[in-house]
């Protein structure tokens, strides 16, 4: 590279003698940016979805590659949300992918001092357990007047209002099957 | 929602997000929409641009503050005052949008002649009695309500007394008020009618009464604002409202958790009814709610007091079956009259071929409730050991509910809990490393507590839909499958219920009847075996003997029919997924009807019969939004009309109609029972027909309006673990409120651990002015200990200007905010602010009392170890607050 040419391709005089006076495109590229492509642009697909945060409902669409998410951003096609999200729905690809994330059942039994693995079905099926024997222990068929009471007051659940409507659909379904009466979630909170 | 469900016939905003463009005027208060609701916010920023004046009421100066017009900073707990003066100001000066009033709302009804008002009661409405502490709402009632019930069914109903009305205390034991998110109270009788407004009797003359106290002198007096700020905001609601403009009020959490929360809402309610403002493009209430799906999830709730749609859980002592159950509700006028049909579709939903007309339907299978078991209920009874299984599913307690510790100490009681969440949250670390291990009131060894943490599935891997704070169901769609064991709640429910009746089959106790005969099939897909949202859907949305139904008027009381939850019915119409409709905002108009899918029946401004005046033409070519068209006999516009949509405008129902039948042409409230917008509501709230100030519970100052200085029927448990700070302690002088940051969400969960999220909010902290950080010696950027009877906390102290000193009742009120996001564990941490809070709650829906209370505010950080629980021994010792026993 000559002298001229390495002294025309400092970004500070392309700036000032190109098009790009502000600095924001062609004049301070380097070979590297200049190879560079969005990860947007490389997905298998994109998913059209709906920010997990607050209740604006903004769209969203998620990009996948190799069965990963590894973008989220606005969709401009909906019409309350113009493209646009807030810190919260920009930063939900972490939401998502955090290295915390935990992804394996934990057990803690009763005074146990740490957690300890479990295996998913077999958690289910002490859950299970739980449940029935609970709901037979703390049982209530009717009042002291003799009416239908047909429930148990030893169950709880709370949450809800972070879930999809079918899922809140099957809990209060099947709560209500069992007799929990006890069934909340943030709307009172 | 009682506030709005009693005012209007339903519980949802009454617009949508994008509508707030069409705004003259926007009122902004208790909420923070800029920083809580950005992307929503940019409607308000369109109105302004257009030329619209944003109103901001709060005690705090914030990022809505920033960019509105005028920012009027009042004291935390006292918005009735506020509100009920703009009331007052329309009242005195006639500039109520007098056409809209007298055809829509119930101003002209005339009222028993036995009905008292606070005002000469000293604070109490008619009905009280005090050894309960709950009202009699017989006085509340019309006059000649139940000679007058010309509409419908009057059968008399047992434990019923109370003509046209759910009843006394049960009504709010059991937040029957609640159920009011789509049908309005239960009134059996349409009232008389005086259209002048001059008798003595009528709302009009009532109201006007009741609030003549609340003038601009007062709202300096107790909101700390000055009489010219005021009258800046009453000149430009007043002159942006009536024929030619509309004026929105935007609401959240800041007035929805007090012990007079539901009585906030229905203050804005008359004051956008008597402007006549509701139902009109650029007007409504609209309810900023803060989760994905809180909408949803009382839609179709996880609530203890409601089923799928509103309808209530059946009572034990009143609703022995399902004749009884429907039959306080079958009588009425409006579409709530067609209850029976709504409940034996969602039966057939539940039970399938299981429910027949010879066996009631199953209604005998619903558990029924007796009383208030609402969360706190339910902690309470953990701590007494009568509850001994928790499922904490997508919720933090441990840090998000007021009085935290009462929430951890109920876990620690348990037999066992479930706990389903993306990570390690709180809750269900509570018995490693709480605060109680550190100060040493419990040990991990002695706690019983079985723990089952399952990873939860993210939104980006399951199918479904939120229904956002605009009544609009948006489908998301899963893009990848969820790591390891990760499941969505739709598969753990469902594999749950599958598993529990595997191991009943065969099982011949009655009690188990419910769950063998469940309807349980939704398919099992993929190798994870996931149910199917789809199909899910399908069986809310309902179906008939020619398949997927298309709208609730579809239902029948006959078993013909089922449907999951009626007011989403039409959601899969014609068999389509309408909420995963996606045609783009820019190729529509900007009502964007073909974007999701709003409950009831895709309407996006509900009450919209309203937009057009009595005759059905529009009240204006600027406001134009829904009318009659005369020619083709029909409701048309820009929006699906909320009316029956060949119903003429003259229609005049006859004496003996029911349902939907008994609501005239020109009355759009269709919900409720006489068909209009209840300025005073004659039943429907536990605390009183019409909103009256009473302090905050905790508060630094007595009740100039009234000797009675809080909500009378306010829910207080004084307990040794929930203490409450005495009133006008000297001890605790400060008022304090609790807030949410754009860069976090709620108590942390789903923001805590995100490292962008953690960067830009690292950690807790406290806003103080200057003025106080000098009176107590605070130090910018140091640390300070807030302290209330319930404990003490530690936050970072942020010096700031936005934070106000008010002169109220004649002494300077200093306030302090308190974000409430943190909690110890994530990658940004701090105490949680719902340590400090105590569990006081409404008596309409049981929400605490989180937005004012009192505390006391010192500089450095507070005590470590068993050294915490000394230094709250001397401060409950110095401020009198009891030791032991209750």
């Amino acid at each position: 590279m000559g002298a001229r040419q390495w002294f025309l391709g400092w970004p500070v005089v392309r700036q000032a003698t190109g098009p790009d006076k502000l600095g924001r495109g062609a004049a301070v590229q380097s070979q590297r940016s200049a190879a560079l492509t969005p990860r947007t642009s490389t997905a298998d697909k994109v998913v059209k979805s709906v920010c997990p945060y607050c209740a604006v409902g903004c769209g969203q669409q998620v990009f996948v590659k190799d069965g990963e998410v590894t973008q989220i951003e606005g969709d401009p096609n909906s019409p309350i949300s113009r493209g646009r999200l807030c810190p919260k729905g920009s930063a939900s690809k972490q939401l998502v992918t955090s290295p915390s994330r935990i992804s394996e059942v934990l057990y803690r039994r009763p005074h146990g001092t740490d957690w300890e693995r479990l295996p998913l079905d077999k958690a289910m099926d002490m859950i299970a357990d739980r449940v029935i024997k609970t709901r037979r222990e703390v049982w209530q068929d009717t009042n002291d007047d003799g009416c239908t009471l047909r429930r148990t007051m030893g169950i709880a659940s709370l949450g809800g209002a972070t879930l999809d409507n079918e899922e809140n659909y099957l809990m209060k379904k099947l709560y209500t099957a069992l007799g929990a009466v006890q069934i909340e979630n943030q709307a009172r909170i | 929602m009682p506030g709005l469900g009693t005012s209007f016939g339903r519980g949802g905003a009454t617009t949508f997000q994008q509508d707030l463009q069409n705004a003259d005027c926007i009122v902004i208060q208790g909420s923070n929409m800029a920083e809580c609701h950005p992307v929503g916010f940019q409607w308000v920023m369109e109105a302004k641009r257009r030329g619209a004046k944003i109103i901001h009421v709060d005690p705090r100066f914030t990022r809505t503050s920033a960019v509105a017009d005028v920012h009027v900073p009042l004291r935390a707990g006292s918005d009735i005052v506020f509100l009920g003066a703009l009331v007052n100001h329309v009242l005195q000066n006639e500039l109520d949008f007098r056409e809209y009033v007298v055809a829509y709302t119930n101003a002209s009804a005339i009222l028993r002649d036995d009905y008292a008002d606070p005002e000469d009661l000293d604070g109490l409405f008619s009905g009280f009695d005090k050894d309960n502490r709950t009202y009699d709402h017989t006085t509340w009632a019309y006059e000649d309500a139940e000679a007058a019930a010309a509409a419908g069914d009057r059968q008399d109903h047992p434990g019923d007394d109370h003509p046209g009305d759910h009843g006394g205390e049960q009504h709010g034991e059991t937040a029957r008020s609640e159920s009011y998110g789509s049908g309005g109270a239960t009134m059996r009788a349409k009232p008389h009618h005086d259209p002048t407004l001059q008798h003595p009797r009528c709302v009009y003359q009532v109201l006007k009464r009741h609030f003549a106290r609340y003038t601009p002198e007062l709202v300096q007096d107790v909101c700390g604002v000055p009489p010219e700020l005021f009258a800046e905001v009453a000149d430009a609601v007043t002159r942006n409202s009536g024929r030619e403009r509309t004026t929105a009020f935007c609401y959240a959490v800041g007035w929805t958790q007090h012990t007079v929360g539901a009585q906030y809402i229905r203050t804005a309610s008359i004051l956008q009814s008597l402007l006549g403002n509701i139902g009109r493009p650029g007007g409504g209430i609209l309810a900023l709610r803060g989760h994905a799906s809180i909408q949803g999830s009382t839609d179709i709730p996880t609530l203890f007091n409601i089923l799928p749609g509103y309808i209530p859980m059946p009572h034990a002592e009143k609703h022995l079956d399902l004749d009884r159950f429907v039959a306080e509700d079958s009588g009425k006028t409006g579409f709530w009259g067609n209850m029976r049909a709504y409940t034996v579709s969602l039966l057939k939903a539940y039970w399938g071929e299981h429910a027949t007309a010879t066996n009631d339907y199953c209604f005998d299978y619903l558990p029924r409730i007796t009383g208030n078991h609402g969360t706190y209920d339910t902690v309470m009874r953990q701590i007494k050991g009568e509850c001994k299984g928790y499922f904490v599913v997508g919720e933090n307690p441990a840090v998000g509910s007021a009085n935290a510790k009462m929430q951890r100490l109920g876990m620690a009681n348990l037999d066992w809990l479930v706990v389903r969440d993306f990570q390690l949250i709180e809750s269900a670390t509570f018995w490693k490393d709480g605060p109680e291990i550190e100060t040493g009131e419990l040990t991990t060894e002695e706690i019983a507590t079985e723990v089952f943490f399952l990873p939860a599935a993210a939104h980006t891997e399951k199918d479904g839909s939120f229904t956002n704070t605009q009544r609009l169901l948006q489908w998301h769609h899963k893009a990848v499958e969820p790591p390891g064991e990760a499941r969505s709640e739709l598969w753990f429910y469902y594999h749950l219920g599958k598993i529990i009746r595997e191991k009943l089959a065969g099982s011949t106790d009655v009690r188990d009847r419910p769950l063998l005969d469940l309807a349980w099939d939704y398919g099992e897909e993929g190798p994870l075996a996931e149910p199917s949202a789809d199909l899910v859907l399908a069986e809310i949305n309902g179906s008939g003997p020619d398949g997927p139904l298309s709208s609730y008027t579809e239902l029948k009381d006959d078993g013909s029919t089922s449907s999951g939850c009626w007011i989403y019915c039409g959601v899969r119409a014609e068999g389509v997924n309408q909420a995963a409709r996606r045609k783009p905002g820019k190729e529509q108009t900007w009502v964007a009807p073909e974007w999701g899918w709003a409950w009831p029946a895709n309407r996006r401004i509900l009450y919209n019969r309203a937009s057009a005046d009595p005759d059905g033409n529009p009240w204006s070519e600027r406001k134009r939004y829904v009318w009659w068209d005369a020619e083709e006999e029909k409701w048309t516009g820009a929006d699906v009309p909320d009316f029956e949509p060949t119903k003429r405008p003259d229609y005049e129902p006859p004496v003996d109609a029911r349902a939907q039948d008994g609501i005239g042409g020109a009355e759009p409230f269709i919900m409720q029972t006489d068909g209009r917008a209840w300025l005073f509501a004659p039943a429907g709230l536990a605390d009183g027909p019409m909103p009256t100030h009473y302090e905050p519970f905790e508060s630094p100052v007595d009740n100039a309006l009234y000797g009675q200085r809080e909500n009378p029927t306010r829910e207080a448990y004084d307990r040794p673990d929930n203490r409450y700070n005495p009133a006008g302690s000297d001890v605790f002088p400060f008022v304090f409120t609790t807030y949410r940051l754009t860069e976090h969400h709620t108590a942390g969960g789903m923001s805590r651990t995100l490292p962008y999220l953690s960067e830009l909010q690292p950690e807790f902290f406290c806003e103080v002015s200057p003025a106080l950080a000098e009176q107590r010696g605070l130090e910018h950027m140091g640390w300070a200990t807030i302290v209330s009877a319930r404990t003490a906390i530690e936050a970072r102290v942020l010096v700031t200007e936005r934070m106000k000193p008010l002169r109220v009742r004649g002494r300077i009120i200093h306030q302090v905010g308190l974000p409430y996001h943190w909690g110890p564990n994530g990658l940004s941490t701090g105490d949680a602010a719902n340590e400090l809070l105590s569990v006081v709650l409404d008596p309409n829906v049981h929400i605490q009392e989180a937005k004012a209370a009192t505390c006391d505010i010192r500089p450095g950080r507070r005590p470590r170890g068993p050294g915490l629980l000394t230094f709250m021994d001397d401060y409950r010792r110095r401020a009198g607050v009891p030791e032991e026993g209750p």
